[in-house]
């Protein structure tokens, strides 16, 4: 028995060269037809999927030894599986790593935009558990590439108005579908809605990877990217009644954090980087700790 | 006072010592050796090389033991490595024909050239546990039989001598084979891919997919053909030479199905066909990709689909245990972002309810 003893090194970036090969085509036919959902041959990654398996190999691929990685998770820098993805590419890259949105060259996130505008030349790397904006209205993958090829986007519409016919509201609060440069719709990934405004127009490449569906598509910047809405009820986003306890930041995203269990609670910046930043400027909230 | 959460990469690093810590259990016990659980525990082995698509003892028994034994982990370990080796090239298809036969047995002959082999087969014990097992007592070798001179005839190829069943299908005609790992998936799949694709499937899945066929939903009629187990010798043609060498052996359980059919406006009743072809033994697994296998060519002889088990999208999508355990298990991930979102409408829907109820005061429930 001797295999144990000479298992393979790893590449820079884990991913050999002709994969991160592979990854750049579809990246960049997805930059070319944007919104559109290009098939990869996603390979088995050392996490599992639904871990992020898509960014990773996106990020894999478009890194270099000279870039800044930020990784977040819910727009945190310290959840879990943020850390474990920032040790990964610092232990397989040797790349610097920063929770600073803006010294980031590749921001890669689950489920959160950073409220910091991004800036042109940065890159942010979406992961993806299902990129198919229409795939809980129909299943099937021949028929729902087919809805894209004939733009039937029908149906998408219409259960955006059953939602008003039931709720009196368009019941959909994440993964809210936008239409890309007026052609393709597209999954934004399960963000929230509150984020969708500011895909449009971005500065930044917008990349998407979803692993386990094998697919890859993009937003280049400065690409119109409309939330989908009817003229009388028109798109809107999440509003919190009360602004960052602890840096009193108003029109961010927040986090409801349970206090005890007699109801009590506060709501905190999803962003961790943002109210950091915030707090180190002197802006203070309700329940911060004063400064020392 | 709220103080943000931090720490988890302490967390991690203390989750991942405790795990190893674990794994290894009690100190006082010897640790497995990798001889232990590819010679001992050689049926888990094989269903790690099968579905982790690599056909290593070596390192599937260390996948076995750096994942405490869960099996589906250990697949994913497999694959992780395998996805990292560089491609040298394809081997020929491999000639079942030619097998060193360890087991071999019809249900559709009561005898047949080649004759019918038990070999180490479970069928016929009794489920009794064994105490005697629980110690290591002498355990007598196999009885040795005179191997059989030269190939030993499929099922397949006699019944074909009365043109009774269909061909084995003809490879692509540019004799370009799909790789499955390599090209994404695209629906409508050609059989070979659809193969690859079950091959490396989880067992459990196939076999409940399997089953579904037996009791209705997608009927097909099946006779087992012939179940064999043994080795294969794995050729690659070596371009500087310019012809076959062989450069190694890998035991391997097929299946050969053979289904009722009675004929179409195109094809004349025979019977078809259908093939399951696994890494190790692992009859279990053969038996019921060669079902699914032939549920799954419904649309080929015009059969109605109509059933889960002859639906390709949904068999074939949902088939990867790697990508089914982990796309399950990601819900344990945090959520937190999307569902405070969808808190945040529930609060409203809920507000516009009790509006609507018209301020009946006494019905609203306790949620403030």
């Amino acid at each position: 028995m001797t295999a144990t003893a000479d298992i393979a090194s790893y590449n820079f970036a884990y991913l050999d060269e002709q994969t991160k090969r592979m990854i750049r085509r579809a990246i960049l036919k997805a930059v070319a037809i944007p919104g559109y959902q290009t098939p990869f041959a996603s390979r088995e990654m050392p996490m599992p999927y639904g871990w992020g398996t898509g960014g990773v190999q996106v990020t894999a691929a478009v890194i270099g030894p000279q870039d800044t990685l930020k990784v977040i998770d819910q727009g945190a820098d310290d959840t879990t599986n943020a850390i474990s993805i920032r040790k990964f590419f610092q232990k397989t890259a040797g790349v610097a790593t920063t929770t600073k949105t803006q010294e980031a060259s590749i921001i890669q996130t689950r489920h959160r935009i950073p409220e910091t505008p991004l800036q042109a030349g940065q890159i942010i790397v979406f992961q993806v558990p299902i990129p198919e904006p229409l795939r809980f209205l129909e299943p099937r993958e021949t028929e729902t590439r087919k809805m894209h090829a004939l733009e039937e986007y029908g149906l998408m519409h219409v259960k955006l108005y059953e939602d008003i016919a039931r709720n009196g509201r368009i019941a959909t609060t994440y993964a809210y579908p936008v239409k890309v440069e007026g052609r393709y719709v597209m999954d934004p990934s399960p963000t929230p809605k509150f984020d969708n405004p500011k895909m449009h127009m971005s500065a930044a490449l917008q990349l998407y990877g979803a692993g386990r569906e094998r697919r890859i598509y993009a937003i280049p910047p400065h690409t119109r990217v409309v939330s989908l809405d009817f003229e009388d009820f028109p798109f809107e986003v999440q509003k919190f009644d009360k602004p960052c306890a602890l840096c009193g930041a108003e029109q961010v995203y927040l986090d409801e954090v349970i206090l005890d269990d007699r109801g009590g609670r506060m709501f905190v910046c999803s962003d961790t980087d943002h109210c950091e930043e915030r707090r180190a400027a002197g802006h203070v909230g309700e329940l911060a700790e004063q400064p020392r | 006072m709220y103080v943000a959460v931090k720490g988890g990469e302490a967390a991690i690093d203390n989750a991942h010592r405790l795990l190893a810590d674990r794994r290894r259990g009690d100190r006082c016990v010897p640790a497995l050796t990798l001889e232990q659980i590819a010679g001992q525990l050689a049926l888990a082995v094989d269903r790690v090389m099968a579905e982790g698509s690599l056909y290593d003892r070596e390192l599937a028994a260390l996948a076995v033991k750096q994942a405490r034994g869960d099996l589906i982990e250990a697949i994913f370990l497999v694959r992780a490595y395998r996805t990292t080796l560089p491609r040298f090239g394809y081997s020929e298809p491999v000639d079942t024909g030619a097998m060193v036969i360890e087991r071999r047995i019809s249900a559709t002959y009561k005898d047949l050239p080649g004759g019918q082999v038990l070999g180490p087969t479970f069928d016929y014990t009794h489920r009794l546990l064994d105490p005697e097992l629980a110690g290591d007592g002498p355990v007598a070798s196999g009885q040795r039989r005179e191997a059989e001179a030269g190939r030993v005839r499929r099922v397949s190829e006699i019944l074909a001598g009365e043109g009774l069943i269909e061909e084995d299908g003809a490879p692509p005609e540019d004799g370009a084979i799909g790789d499955i790992t390599r090209t994404p998936l695209e629906f409508p799949m050609d059989r070979q891919s659809r193969l690859q694709s079950l091959a490396r499937g989880d067992e459990g899945y196939l076999l409940g997919l399997a089953y579904s066929t037996q009791r209705g939903y997608g009927r097909n009629h099946p006779f087992v053909g012939e179940i064999r187990i043994g080795r294969v010798d794995v050729e690659i043609e070596v371009p500087e030479l310019g012809f076959c060498v062989p450069i190694g052996r890998v035991q391997l359980t097929e299946c050969q199905m053979v289904n009722q059919f009675k004929g179409s406006a195109k094809a004349p009743p025979q019977f078809t066909r259908g093939y399951g072809l696994v890494f190790g033994q692992s009859e279990r697994k053969a038996m019921s990709m060669a079902l699914v296998d032939r549920a799954l060519r419904a649309a080929e002889f015009g059969e109605d689909v109509v059933a889960p088990a002859q639906d390709e999208e949904f068999v074939i999508s949902h088939c990867d245990n790697v990508q089914s355990t982990g796309f399950v298990e990601h819900l344990k991930l945090p959520h937190y972002v999307d569902f405070q979102a969808e808190l945040d409408l529930v609060r409203r829907m809920r507000a516009d309810f009790d509006k609507r109820a018209g301020g009946s005061q006494d019905h609203k429930e306790a949620p403030e």
